[in-house]
């Protein structure tokens, strides 16, 4: 008996790990896709940390530190190491707990648009027929939209916010998923194992949630990774102009916003905060990339 | 006489063809009016070439697809399943095998969990009980209690058509459609699941429907023949009277092309070359 | 002197899991006018060594041998590339998929014209006049009209003969089928297998028929060497093979044919003791 328990467990093993290793053994081939990996896990963990190792809280005002420089500028001093913004905030601080914002708007949006459009598309590809019509010609209308556009536009009419901004770019990312899923569940759909489980009496629920979806995963999780970095950069373009989150909140985008007046007098108080949403929207490009050839299997090689 | 499992009567299939924005749509007659009857523990072989309707017949027996037109009876009951839903016991009692081993097996789903899903969704049966029962159809269709937590990708070909026989049966079936089930298989594979097949026959009494466009696996298997051709029936009878004495044309036609594999022929076409 | 040749033929691929040897020491020579076919199962390697010969091979194989000549002349030396240029001329190469062997995107006729082009230097109406040709030698009815159809708009036979009229277009020496009949129905399968019977007695071509069915090889072969797991097991003329086979494995190949069975079950790989060393009888 314990000698089939252990094989037993020696089988289930090399299965999962087998595949880890083929993962990580397609996705460490991309270079990039590793250096993405490493910068995203450092913005987690700086995220995570961010009230550990913030030098100073994000919004306290410092009257006598009014747009210093970084330390490395005349003037600058070793208090503030990326400078204070115009009411004496210290930027490193406000990034620091920006990255939190950022990496929860990531989050949120992401989750909000995968769950609903895997729904959507997964019915869309099932059902076909004018349940069908329907929701495509409603993507392809909330795809027509210039996706910012839309945005500010949902925004308008929800009124102002962060939680608003993220539903809009939610809905905004939506469609992406519903064609996605509805794509892969239609052609999963007529693999025979689908009709040998409606021939075992599956029912439609059964049959879309159980037993398609799960083979479906792989593009899903490529796209996102990818609009994950969309749904950052969305919200910090919606902070900038003013429809996202509102000051004093240390969001990227609303820093953006804030400091526009002093581009030409205090050039820190703008290259930091873009420079961040740049490294991070990158990292997770990259990252998303090597997601993209270890997952899909039209672009691995044997 | 012995009990009927499996009984249509003209069974018509139409497909229509949407013709888009312009011109007309067209229907397509996949089956033209088929009509048989199969004996409890027999075997009915259905021939033909692709394209003759024998796959989507194999559909509308197996409850997937509905006909157009025709009455289909399954153990005496008849079956429609396009008014009336259709009921669990009914569903249970006709199960299919399909050609291709690599597609219908759940790629993320563990052998044994393919074997118990058609209990879970149709029975109460305890989860001991299942796994019990999932054991026991394993080692009948010769694989092992070590197989139970694998994925099918681990596999081969032959093995995971055992896997897919092991399923349908899970649910006692009284028939099994087997579409063209050892045409994916090599020549020594073939043989095994044929056996196989025979071997569980024997056992639960079991009726097949057996597709295929292999002759030489028909004259093995079959108790009775039907050829066809174009969506209809243009030969049917038992296994001896459609080998010995074929009626159409197209029967004929078939038999002389299939490659005869005997020293007998083999003499006699090194002899004709021979003599060009 | 025999047409190809080759001798102790090792193929090995670079995998993941290491290094798989696909085909282990295949000796096998054809002669001018002669069918020899390669028959196995899948894994046997029977294809392997064909794409082996062609220059065909990803480039994770490695080719290994101690002589591969064609007419005479070393063919291992060469690199792939210019191994396809010497030799795409005098052996050509049908494979098991005639539809997906076709490029989708152009017509039969520009497909078929580019090979002459390639091969023959022929163009314009000469190139069209000679594609008509081959395909009524090939069967196909109203040629004219066939050329300007997409691969799409024929079945797989006519694919398949499409394909036959590109193989002879250049009077190769040697064709290798590889598998040309399995996607195909049977009925269709009777006609190609004719059709190349007829094209290999005119022009006395040499053909190499990779098949896994004993069928195919009984209605088209001269001589047979049958492959399990990358080696040969035997070589021998079709009417001996058939008649009285020497190896374990062969006895066992023939025995699972339905055709054959005798009782009420069909005697299966492992009632016979098959081990993996070719038989080396007086035959060999």
């Amino acid at each position: 008996m314990t000698d089939t328990a252990s094989t037993n467990a020696r089988m289930q093993d090399p299965s999962r790990r087998a595949r880890l290793a083929e993962f990580w053994y397609y996705f460490s081939e991309n270079r990039g896709a590793v250096i993405g990996l490493v910068v995203f896990v450092v913005l987690v963990l700086l995220a995570l940390a961010a009230p550990v190792i913030a030098p100073h809280p994000y919004n306290a005002q410092y009257r006598d530190a009014i747009l210093v420089p970084p330390f490395w500028e005349d003037g600058g001093r070793a208090a503030y190491l990326l400078g204070t913004d115009a009411v004496g905030r210290d930027i490193l601080s406000r990034l620091l707990y920006g990255a939190r914002y950022s990496l929860f708007i990531g989050v949120v949006v992401t989750l909000l648009a995968l769950t609903t459009g895997i729904v959507i598309g997964t019915v869309a590809g099932y059902f076909r027929g004018w349940i069908d019509t329907v929701i495509t010609r409603l993507m392809d209308i909330i795809l027509a939209f210039p996706s910012l556009l839309l945005a500010l536009v949902l925004v308008a009419v929800l009124g102002p916010g962060l939680t608003n901004a993220m539903i809009a770019i939610a809905l905004v990312q939506q469609p992406h998923y519903v064609r996605l899923t509805r794509a892969a569940v239609m052609s999963e759909k007529s693999r025979d194992y689908v009709t040998a489980a409606r021939v075992a009496g599956a029912g439609n629920f059964r049959l879309m949630f159980k037993t398609i979806l799960p083979n479906c995963t792989a593009p899903l999780i490529v796209q996102a990774a990818l609009s994950f970095s969309t749904a950052i950069l969305d919200a910090a373009a919606l902070g900038f102009l003013g429809m996202g989150a509102q000051p004093p909140t240390p969001e990227w985008g609303t820093m953006l916003a804030e400091a526009r007046e002093f581009i030409l007098r205090a050039w820190w108080v703008v290259t930091f905060p873009g420079l961040a949403i740049l490294i991070t929207v990158l990292a997770i490009n990259l990252m998303g990339d090597g997601l993209r050839d270890a997952l899909d299997p039209k672009l691995k090689r044997s | 006489m012995s009990e009927i499992v499996l009984e249509a009567r003209d069974i018509v299939r139409d497909y229509h063809v949407p013709g888009g924005m312009f011109g007309k749509g067209r229907t397509v007659h996949a089956v033209k009016g088929v009509s048989l009857k199969v004996e409890k523990g027999k075997t009915l072989a259905i021939v033909g070439e692709s394209g003759c309707g024998k796959s989507t017949l194999a559909r509308i027996l197996t409850m997937i697809d509905a006909p157009t037109a025709g009455e289909l009876f399954i153990d005496g009951h008849q079956v429609d399943i396009t008014t009336g839903g259709l009921t669990p016991e009914m569903r249970r009692k006709v199960q299919i095998v399909f050609q291709n081993p690599y597609g219908s097996l759940n790629p993320r789903q563990k052998i044994g969990d393919v074997l118990m899903e058609p209990l879970i969704i149709n029975s109460n049966t305890p989860a001991t009980e299942r796994r019990d029962r999932a054991m026991t159809m394993l080692t009948k269709v010769g694989l092992k209690p070590e197989h139970f937590n694998r994925y099918p990708h681990m596999f081969s070909g032959g093995q995971r058509q055992r896997i897919a026989i092991a399923r349908a049966l899970m649910l006692n079936p009284s028939l099994l459609v087997l579409d063209e089930p050892v045409s994916a298989l090599d020549l020594s594979v073939q043989a095994q699941v044929l056996n196989l097949l025979a071997d569980l026959q024997d056992e639960f009494a079991l009726t097949y429907v057996f597709i295929s466009h292999d002759l030489s696996v028909v004259r093995y298997i079959a108790d009775e023949v039907m050829v066809m051709y174009f969506g209809e029936a243009v030969e049917y009878g038992t296994r001896d009277a459609v080998f010995s004495n074929p009626q159409h044309d197209y029967t004929k036609t078939l038999f002389a092309a299939t490659p005869r594999a005997d020293v007998e022929s083999i003499r006699k076409r090194l002899a004709k070359k021979n003599a060009a | 002197m025999a047409l190809l040749e080759i001798e102790n033929l090792t193929v090995t691929f670079e995998t993941a899991a290491g290094p798989l040897r696909a085909v282990d020491g295949v000796s096998l020579a054809v002669s001018e006018g002669e069918v020899l076919a390669i028959v196995g199962e899948s894994g046997s390697g029977k294809s392997v060594s064909m794409l082996a010969v062609m220059g065909l091979l990803p480039w994770t194989a490695t080719v290994k041998a101690d002589r591969m000549t064609f007419g005479g002349r070393d063919i291992l030396s060469l690199s792939p590339a210019a191994r396809r240029k010497i030799i795409g001329k005098d052996i050509a190469m049908i494979f098991q998929e005639p539809i997906a062997s076709l490029n989708p995107c152009f017509t039969v006729g520009f497909q078929l014209e580019e090979a002459l082009r390639q091969h023959m230097g022929l163009r314009g109406q000469a190139a069209r006049r000679r594609a008509v040709e081959l395909l009524e030698a090939v069967g196909i009815p109203d040629p004219e009209e066939r050329l300007g159809h997409f691969p799409h708009q024929m079945s797989g036979g006519q694919c398949q003969r499409v394909m036959i009229a590109m193989a002879i277009s250049c009077n190769p020496k040697l064709l290798i089928a590889d598998e040309p009949t399995t996607a195909l129905d049977v009925t269709i399968q009777k006609q190609i297998l004719d059709l190349l019977m007829r094209l290999q007695a005119e022009q006395n071509m040499a053909m190499i028929m990779i098949t896994h069915n004993m069928g195919v090889v009984a209605e088209t072969a001269d001589r047979v060497v049958v492959q399990y797991k990358g080696r040969k097991m035997e070589e021998a003329d079709v009417l001996s093979l058939f008649e009285a086979p020497k190896h374990p494995y062969t006895k066992a190949l023939l025995s699972a044919l339905p055709d054959n069975a005798t009782g009420d079950r069909l005697p299966t790989i492992s009632d016979f003791a098959i081990d993996d060393t070719p038989y080396t009888g007086a035959g060999a």
